[in-house]
Formats: structure tokens, sequence, C-alpha cells
């Protein structure tokens, strides 16, 4: 069941001798989707690019069921590695109605066959009513939807997804990656995304691999990534939080201000020795890791307040001046200025040495 | 100041207002579109008129050759254009080959070559008595060998493709600068290979844009009188040209005319419907991507093709002009040559200044009355680029001198006095003549300027308190500054170049660098053609520069 589809392995690529991917490699088992989830410039469109082939690359391998297809000396050509692309602008042939853009990576097929698959595709994005439509003719989701059939269309081995919703509003980004993914896991498709927008990646991908600076940090599970970021820059950029800092006190206590957490320190880092007994650390504290209460005796100043409806973040001001946030049920709504009651709720510790000065 | 501000917010186009009450302006969208449909109703109505004895002449012994001479050419310039200008398109857009980077711009400086101009020192170059064939004959003895006529129906195909490809070259890269590596991997990612891509994909995305550049070169060529007449080719434009100068006879003029424009109309609907294509066909601008580098002999093929192109077109023709204006620099550059010079800048000056107050206040009108009427009109004043000179010529000639000859009798009879012509022979006439051609070439780079004026940004300025003078001042004049440079430059140029309305109604003595050209072509002296077609190469290379450092932008 669990078989490697692709394997990328070591590659690096680079424009004018500035390094854009840097010794990356994963790999993606058949019918899993993953994401590539970074800012902006971290080379995540570059490695998308050099799987599908439109780039090469100067180091490393790609391998696609095994069979190598991009080295630092051979690339095959994109349209043999039976790879489906969706790019960010969709790039539809604006010439071609909906049913001829679903139909022209068929042509390797039969009339009938190319006909029938073309309508099973439609009916799976749901696109019957506007067939004969051309795309400028089609609103922007339901371009996306075509940019998607299309690419499916072929039953591609591997389906890039290169920031696939960018160009659509808030509301509907949300609505259309969860159909994205129904989509793509009934059709058992293995497919990569690439993104910059943590909540896509969260609604549609198994495993998310966090880049910067042209390499990998953490490839890992949402719920890792959140609660068990290896590193700051993970910590920093996947969800919200502060780092408060605490001293180990011994292998399953660390001291901070806001008093002594007891729970295991579930770090890579936890054999080095700057976690020894006394070691000086930073302590990453989410939003959901203070909790109000309204009887505790420990104090937060509000400094500032954002409803969210259902929940309202407070900014608080800890009693030794450090700020951290708090994810609070919005009927606990209090006036910035005051002192409310918060204590620690903390399943696990995620502490990162301190950068010594 | 405040009080001021906020009494012209209520009435919100105080300037406009008032300036209407003076001039009317309402109107002059109307009064301009009517300048144009004179002409054009003057020669379709000649078509209804009784056909003398020179027209039944023509018709039995030379029409049916125009008409095939026209259609040949016609199809061979746009089909070969069409290859020409697509194919180098398309490699300096998707591939990176040595040179490119020149080529991309370099491909464009044949446009500064007026295509009489290419056309007669083409013909100096290979005809019999010309530097390459008399080479030829002293390498290989003297015996007779074969070499191409080009003289002949290819030759002048030939000319007018390195005259015009450019502008089916120009729409196209544009369309493959924005869309076609991109459409181009999304055919790869689909399974096709880059040649069926391009075939399948990036080329068929492209139509609109090269069709409405081949429609361009169609207009060119067909408008087209200095080639032709150069290579004795005959065609409507000539035909018309002597039907008027040799026999004299202008109802035969304008009844060729008449013919010719029906087939120009036939062209404008064409390319109306397919410039509006283009906006549907109109991706949103996906980042510029980097070229698929061409190695071995496909970069070399490639290079090679491209410097082929740019050898004919532009190096050779300029090289062999500059040694011919040179050898006859002293005999020809005199107090005649000096006033060619100065009339060619006279009216192209006065033309640019005309073109350009009347573009902006038509834009201001439109503005002002955004209606069907002021449309239309504009659009009809604005089509006239379509019209060639040689029917513009006979169209405004004709009802001038109706009006001439009406003026001149009744002063006659109701005061007796010798009146004179009023119009005929004189500047009116040219001025009118090139307003009607060029219009479009003034209004367009005006009016887009003017887009980014938005209703918005004069509320803005408004409700700031700047209004009326102070807001065309402040806010209009800066923004349209650069459009309304634009506008003069291309049709100073676009005046310097034009042939055949400064040859048929220009004032007795006022002939200009590009009459001269036609004599001197005429009477096959190219070396003394060399000197003011030299100015006008270098007039023609401005708008290039600008077009680059636009597009480098």
């Amino acid at each position: 069941m669990d078989t490697l589809l692709l394997e990328v392995a070591k590659i690096s690529q680079s424009y004018s001798k500035k390094t854009v991917v840097n010794n990356l490699s994963f790999g993606l088992n058949k019918g899993a989707i993953g994401c590539l989830l970074g800012p902006s410039g971290c080379g995540k469109t570059t490695v998308l690019r050099c799987i599908a082939g439109f780039e090469p690359i100067v180091g490393g391998e790609v391998l696609l069921n095994g069979v190598k297809v991009s080295s630092s000396n051979f690339s095959l050509q994109p349209e043999k590695r039976h790879i489906g692309m969706v790019f960010q602008d969709y790039a539809l042939f604006p010439h071609l109605t909906v049913i001829s853009n679903i139909i022209f990576g068929l042509h390797y097929m039969s009339r009938t066959e190319r006909s029938e698959r073309a309508a099973e595709m439609l009916e799976i994005v749901g696109l019957k009513d506007v067939a004969n439509n051309y795309p400028h003719e089609l609103s922007g989701g339901q371009q996306q939807r075509v940019a998607l059939a299309r690419a499916l269309a072929p039953k591609p081995d591997l389906l890039l997804l290169d920031e696939p919703f960018s160009n659509l509003d808030v509301n509907l980004r949300e609505r259309l990656s969860l159909e994205v993914r129904e989509i793509l896991k009934n059709q058992g498709t293995t497919a990569i995304l690439v993104t910059h927008d943590q909540n896509e990646a969260f609604a549609i991908a198994d495993e998310i691999g966090v880049m910067q600076n042209g390499e990998i940090m953490q490839w890992d599970s949402a719920y890792n990534l959140y609660h068990r970021p290896t590193s700051r820059f993970v910590a920093n950029f996947v969800g919200q939080g502060v780092f408060l800092s605490g001293k180990i006190l011994d292998s399953s206590h660390v001291e901070i201000e806001l008093g002594v957490l007891e729970a295991g320190i579930s770090n890579q880092h936890a054999s080095d020795k700057l976690f020894g007994e006394g070691c000086n650390v930073d302590v990453l504290i989410r939003p959901d890791d203070i909790v109000h209460d309204d009887k505790s005796s420990l104090k937060a100043k509000v400094l500032h307040k954002a409803f969210r409806g259902a929940e309202i973040l407070y900014t608080l001001r800890l009693p030794k001046g450090s700020t951290a946030l708090s994810l609070v049920p919005s009927h606990h709504n209090h006036a910035i200025g005051e002192d409310i009651g918060v204590k620690l709720e903390v399943d696990h510790v995620v502490a990162f040495g301190q950068i010594t000065q | 100041m405040k009080s001021e501000g906020s009494n012209s917010r209520g009435n919100s186009y105080c300037l406009s207002g008032s300036l209407q009450t003076v001039l009317g302006w309402r109107y002059i969208p109307v009064i301009v579109a009517t300048l144009v449909l004179i002409p054009v109703g003057t020669v379709m109505l000649s078509f209804l008129s009784p056909t003398g004895e020179i027209w039944q002449h023509l018709v039995e012994t030379t029409l049916s050759r125009l008409l095939l001479n026209s259609f040949w050419l016609a199809l061979g310039v746009a089909t070969s254009s069409a290859v020409l200008g697509v194919s180098l398109a398309w490699f300096t857009a998707v591939y990176d080959f040595p040179g490119r980077k020149i080529f991309s711009w370099g491909l464009l400086l044949p446009l500064a070559f007026p295509a009489y101009v290419l056309a007669f020192v083409t013909l100096g170059l290979f005809d019999f008595t010309g530097p390459v064939q008399t080479s030829l004959r002293s390498w290989f003895g003297t015996e007779p060998f074969w070499f191409p006529n080009i003289r002949s129906r290819m030759g002048v195909i030939i000319v007018m493709t390195l005259a015009f490809y450019p502008y089916v070259y120009l729409l196209a890269r544009n369309a493959f600068l924005t869309q076609g590596k991109r459409s181009l991997e999304a055919a790869q990612s689909l399974g096709l290979n880059s040649a069926q891509g391009f075939f399948k994909v990036a080329l068929p995305m492209a139509r609109p844009w090269i069709a409405s550049g081949v429609m361009l070169v169609l207009m060119e060529t067909l408008a087209d009188f200095g080639t032709v007449a150069v290579f004795n080719y005959d065609t409507f434009t000539t035909a018309i040209y002597k039907a008027w100068f040799s026999m004299f006879s202008l109802s035969a003029a304008s009844q060729l005319a008449s013919l010719l424009i029906i087939i120009i109309f036939v062209l404008i609907v064409i390319e109306q419907k397919f410039r509006s294509r283009i906006r549907y066909a109109e991706t949103k601008q996906s980042s510029r991507m980097a070229p698929i580098i061409l190695t071995g002999w496909k970069s070399w093929a490639v290079a090679g093709f491209a410097s082929a192109t740019l050898f004919f077109a532009f190096l050779l023709p300029i090289t062999q002009l500059f040694i011919w204006a040179i050898d006859s620099f002293a005999e020809e550059f005199n107090q005649r040559y000096l006033g060619f010079l100065w009339h060619s800048l006279t009216l192209s000056g006065l033309s640019a200044l005309l073109i350009c107050v009347i573009s902006i206040l038509m834009i201001y009108s439109v503005r002002r009355h955004p209606d069907m009427v002021s449309r239309m009109a504009v659009r009809i004043a604005t089509i006239g680029y379509a019209l060639p000179g040689v029917v513009l010529a006979v169209g405004i000639y004709i009802p001038l001198a109706w009006v001439d000859s009406w003026f001149s009798q009744m002063a006659m009879q109701l005061f007796s006095i010798e009146t004179g012509f009023l119009f005929q022979g004189t500047f009116v006439v040219m001025l009118i003549a090139y307003m009607t051609r060029f219009m479009a070439v003034g209004y367009n780079p005006i009016d887009s300027a003017m887009q980014r004026v938005t209703f918005n940004i004069d509320e803005a300025s408004m409700g700031l308190g700047v209004s009326g003078w102070g807001m065309l001042q402040k806010i209009h004049l800066p923004i349209l500054k650069g459009g309304i440079f634009t506008a003069a430059t291309l049709v100073f140029v676009d005046v310097m170049k034009e042939m055949p309305i400064t040859l048929m109604t220009r004032p007795f003595g006022w002939d200009t660098l590009s009459v001269r050209i036609f004599e001197m072509t005429s009477e096959g002296e190219w070396e003394q053609a060399a000197l003011p077609a030299v100015v006008l190469v270098l007039t023609g290379l401005i708008p290039i520069i600008m077009l680059t450092r636009q597009a480098e932008k």
C-alpha cells in the first residue's frame, strides 16, 4: 500500500549563482497529498517546477515510480512524465471551450473514450452547465475547477498545484480547498500543493514541508508542525505564539515566569547538552496554552483584543513584563487595561536553546 | 479659496461648461467625423455617377489587371509577413539564443524605412546595373548569367514584406511574451511536445494578435503608393494617380478609388472583429518567465535567420543609402534641398499641432458627453488611418474644388469680384487630408493617457478644493503630457513619410522630401533620392526608440 511514488533526493537549483533550492529531499507515497508551505521567495515553486521538468536541476535526483526523471545532466521532457499541473493563473486556453480544455490532454484516447472521460470530469467538478462556455465567461472559482479537471483528466501519476487558490477570495478559498481534497482523495490522486497560506495547507494536505531559503525545515503532519515544531522558524511561521524564557529543572520540569511546567520536553534537542539541568531555554507558548480563569490568582493585564466571533484573542502583559497571547471564549469580554485571571494548561513543552549573545 | 472649491464641487465641470459655450465643443467629434465622411461620401457617390469614356476605357483595358495585381500583392505580402513576423516573434519571445536581446528590438528597425525608400534602395542594389549584379558579372566574367529579376511581382512582395513584417512581429511578440511560455508548459503538462504545443496552443491563442497585425499589413499594402510606383507595378493607387494626373480625369480617379474603398472597408470590419476578440483572449499577465535556452546548431540556425532578416531589411539598405547620400552630398545639398527639408518640417509640425489640439478637444468632449453620438463620431473620426492617401486626396480635392467654383461664381454674380481659388492649391487641402488620415495616430496615445485620469481622480481633486483650470494644470496636464508628446512625435514622423497626399494636393512649388524622392525615383536617379531619404529614415527611428524604451520599462 505504502509505495513510494515520488522521491526527491538532495536536489539543488540556482539562478545565476543565487541558490534557490539547496540540497532538498523528501518523498511522497502513492495516494498521499503533500504540501510545500513557506513564505514567498523560499523556493517552493521552483521545487515544483523541477519536479514537473520545466526547470533543470544542478544537483541531486528526482525519481518517479523509482525511475530517474531528473538529475544534474539529464531531464526527461515534461510531456513524458505523466505529471499534471494546475497553474497559479490556471493557464486555461482562452480559445477553447471548457470541454475542449478538458479534452485537450486526452489525445491518446479514442474519440468516445475522450468524451466519456471529459463528461466524467465535468460531473466531478460540477461544471456540466458551462461545458460549452469559454473560460472568460466563467467566475474565478469555476476557472479553477476547469484547471483541476483539465489536469486530472489524463489520470496523471502525480498532480502538482502551484498556489491554486491565491486568485480567489478568502471564503471561496476555504470551501474550494476542502472540495479539492475530496476530489483528489476520491480519485486516489497523489498530489503536491505549493502555498504560502497555512490554512490552505492544513485543509488539503496529509503531510506538509515547511520551507525556508530553499530548504525544508520540517516535513510533518499539520498537528506536529503546530504542536511539535523542531525549529524556531517553524514555530513562528505556523500558528501564533510567543517565546517565554525559562529554566530547565530536570528532565520533565521547566520553570517559566508563570510557574513550573510539568510535561515531557518532547524535542529532538532533548539530548543536547544545552538542555541539561539549569539550562536557560525559550519555551513556546501558544494562545491555547494560556487559559482564562477568573478564579486564578495569576493576573495579566489586557493590552489588545481581537474579536473573532467564537473567541477573543487577547494580548496580555504578564506580571514580569513579557507579553503572551490567549484565546478565550468570547463571552468572557474584558476591557483593555483590565487585569484578568489566567492559568497555564500545557500538554507538552516545546523549548529551544536560548540564543547566546 | 475654500468657498470657491465648494462652489465648483456643486457645478462639477464648470470648466468644460464655460468652454462649451465658447467653442460648442460638444460638436467637435461630429465635425471631425464629417470631415472623414465627406471624402468617403464623395468617392462613393462617384460610383453612381454616369461613367465617362475614360472609365469605359479603363474597364476594358486595365481593370482586371489592377484587380489581379492588387490581389496577388496583398496575398503575397500578407502571408510572407505573417510567416516572417510570427516566427521571429516566437523565437525572440520564448527562446534564448546568441544576440536575442539585440534582435528583440533590432527587428523593429525596418519600421524606420518608408516602404518606398526600401524599394528604391533594393532596386538600386539588385537591378541589372546595380552593384550586386555588376560585381557578380565582373567576378564570373562578362557572359550573361541568370539572376532573379527584382523588377517583378516577387520583388515588390519581398520589399513590402521586409518593410511591413514588423507590424506582425510586434503584435505577435506581445502575445507570446505574455502567454507563450506558460501556454507551452500547460500543453507539456498535458503530454504535448514543444512543437505540438506551439501549433496547438501558442499559435491559436495568439491568433487575434497575429490577425490584427496581418490586417495592418494588408491595409498598408493596399494603401501603398510609393513602393509600387518605384517598381512600376500597377495597382489601384498608381492607377488613381495616373487617371488624375496623366488622363486628367478626376471622375475616373474617384471611381477607381471607390472600388478600393469597398475593399478596405471589408478589411476594417474584419479587423474590428479580431480586435474585440483580443479583449477576451487577454489573460492576466503572468510574470515574465525565463526563456528556454537553445543550444548547438539550433541556436545558430535561429540567430542566422534573425540576422539575415535584419541584414536585408535594415543593415544593407541603410548602408547603401548612406553611401549614396555621401556620394551625392556635394551636388545635392543646396538651397533647394533646404527648401524641401523646410517644407517637410513645416507641414509635419503644423499637422502634429493641429491633430493634437483636435484630439484633446475630442477627448474632453467625449468625457463630458459619453453618449452614443459622441462615441460613434470618434470612431468615424479615427478611422481615416485605413483610407489610402490617394483616395483621400481625390475625395477631399473634389468637394473643395466644387466649393471654390461655387464661391467664385457667387462672388462674380453678386459683387463682380474675381476671387480666384480659395482652397485649391493651398495648405488647407493638405492639412485636412493629413488630419483625416492621421487622426487615430494622434488620438490613441492621448486617449490612453486620459484613461488614467479616472473620474475618481477628478472627484478626489475637487474634494481637496482643486477644480477647473487648477485641476487641468495640476492633475490632467502632467498625466497627459507623455501621451501628447508621443502623439505629436508619431504624427510628425508619419506626415514626413507621407507621399501620395503630399504629391497630389501640394501647393505649387511646395515640394517636400518625399515629393523629391518620388520625382528622382521615377527617373531612376537612386543616388539623388538618397539624401532626402536619409532624413526620413533618421526621423523614422525616433518612434522606434520610443517604442523600445517603453517596452523596457
